[in-house]
């Protein structure tokens, strides 16, 4: 883990929100990663992907760019970085509390193994655990389908990686 | 590159002179990485395939998924073989302007797979394989290659997985699925061999590349536990000839890459 040093610059790189998933911010998801300030206004940002395809790089770059220079920065430099590789447990207990309330069942911590089976979920929309996996893949590569037995409703899961 | 054929993108410059007698280091670290990026590459081209065909919706979605995890790993690979050549190709360059000669993927990946059972087999076996590949990887001593297969190996966890519980529902199913998915791992096992063939002998040495000689006995003992597990038999059927590492091809790369490479060599330069 990345221990954030809080300057102003991060600050401001932290409330870019996820483009896929805008209730939470790329700090909360854990993506951003350093962000370090220069002499004459001028901004180093790492991220780094959550799955190598991951399609928002792109256009959180963008938006980081974009966020920094309205908040009076002159250079930005975006630069992604693979090592060490992003796992779910970076992101943070609000990021955590912020998908949940916003019906994405967050992951469980990761146990060792890469993929992690034995917990059941709770359903966001009701909160009974008696759910199933429909499916593995979603509707993006960071999450799986979801069905709750209780109150009928699929939903999505971050995938613990 | 090593070859010096004509139909190439831009000749090097730098290292023309090194290339009249053994390839200098840099090309023959390119042209590994270049067969882990082909074999990303063209397997997540075939998975497209399956988009709006797959037997259910969840599946479309997964093989999609697959396929876009697989192209993720293809696009870091490429970006980092561009730069150990360091003659100005980026990814897009290598993806959609060399011809079938240059790509070094093996043949495992290039046939269609136009047959789910098929594509079951042929995953279980690709994963198996990457699943050691690119947690051997992990301690390479190219940071960037060990850096890439670090998030590769958690991504292809998940394939292995897909395709471990597709062989088993399958083959352990009923007459009609169990035929089915017998045949397809006796169409896809003539082409196992060739991931397991062994790579540059120096690049090894210097702990840049991973043996494939080495992690063969684990990945293959991964997928026989899967085929017992599904009550199907491992075929025993020679190997087929292969060669793409050395850019010879079955005819049917020619076309996957003409439909990938299509649009990209129509309208060169175009951006949306």
């Amino acid at each position: 883990m990345v221990t954030p040093t809080l300057t102003n610059a991060w600050r401001v790189a932290a409330s870019v929100p996820d483009p896929e998933l805008p209730v939470v911010t790329i700090e909360d998801l854990g993506i951003l990663r350093d962000v370090t300030e220069y002499e004459g206004a001028r901004v180093h940002v790492q991220i780094t992907p959550t799955y190598s395809a991951c399609p928002a790089m792109e256009t959180i770059r963008t938006d980081l760019i974009e966020t920094l220079k309205d908040a009076g920065y002159v250079h930005v430099d975006v630069e992604f970085v693979l090592a060490p590789a992003w796992t779910t447990d970076w992101i943070t207990e609000e990021g955590r509390a912020k998908l949940e309330r916003h019906g994405i069942a967050p992951p469980a911590p990761r146990d060792g193994g890469p993929v992690d089976l034995t917990l059941s979920v709770r359903c966001p929309q009701c909160g009974s655990l008696d759910t199933h996996e429909s499916s593995r893949f979603g509707s993006t590569a960071c999450k799986a389908l979801w069905v709750c037995r209780s109150c009928k409703e699929p939903f999505d899961r971050f995938k613990p990686l | 590159m090593t070859t010096s054929r004509d139909s190439s993108p831009p000749p090097l410059r730098s290292s023309d002179e090194q290339f009249r007698g053994r390839p200098d280091p840099s090309a023959r670290r390119f042209e590994y990485v270049l067969g882990l990026a082909d074999d990303a590459l063209v397997s997540a081209q075939r998975m497209g395939w399956w988009i709006s065909r797959a037997p259910e919706l969840e599946e479309d979605v997964a093989l999609a998924n697959i396929g876009l995890d697989q192209l993720g790993q293809a696009r870091s690979l490429l970006d980092h073989a561009g730069r150990i050549e360091g003659a100005g190709r980026d990814e897009d360059a290598l993806a959609y302007l060399r011809d079938d000669r240059d790509f070094r993927n093996v043949w495992l990946v290039e046939r269609p797979q136009t047959d789910f059972g098929v594509t079951m087999a042929r995953l279980l076996v690709l994963a198996a394989y990457q699943s050691e590949l690119y947690a051997a990887l992990t301690r390479s001593t190219d940071p960037t290659l060990a850096a890439i297969a670090g998030k590769a190996v958690k991504e292809v966890a998940y394939h292995l997985d897909h395709a471990s519980r597709w062989v088993v529902r399958l083959g352990d199913g009923t007459e009609e699925s169990h035929a089915r998915m017998q045949a397809a791992l006796e169409a896809e096992w003539p082409f196992v061999e060739e991931l397991f063939a062994p790579v540059d002998a120096d690049l090894v040495a210097q702990g840049v590349a991973a043996d494939p000689t080495a992690f063969r006995e684990a990945a293959l003992g991964t997928v026989r536990d899967v085929v017992v597990e599904a009550t199907l038999e491992l075929p025993d059927v020679p190997p087929a000839v292969g060669g793409g590492r050395h850019g010879l091809h079955t005819e049917h790369l020619g076309y996957l890459l003409a439909e990938m490479q299509h649009l990209h060599r129509s309208h060169p330069g175009a951006t949306w």
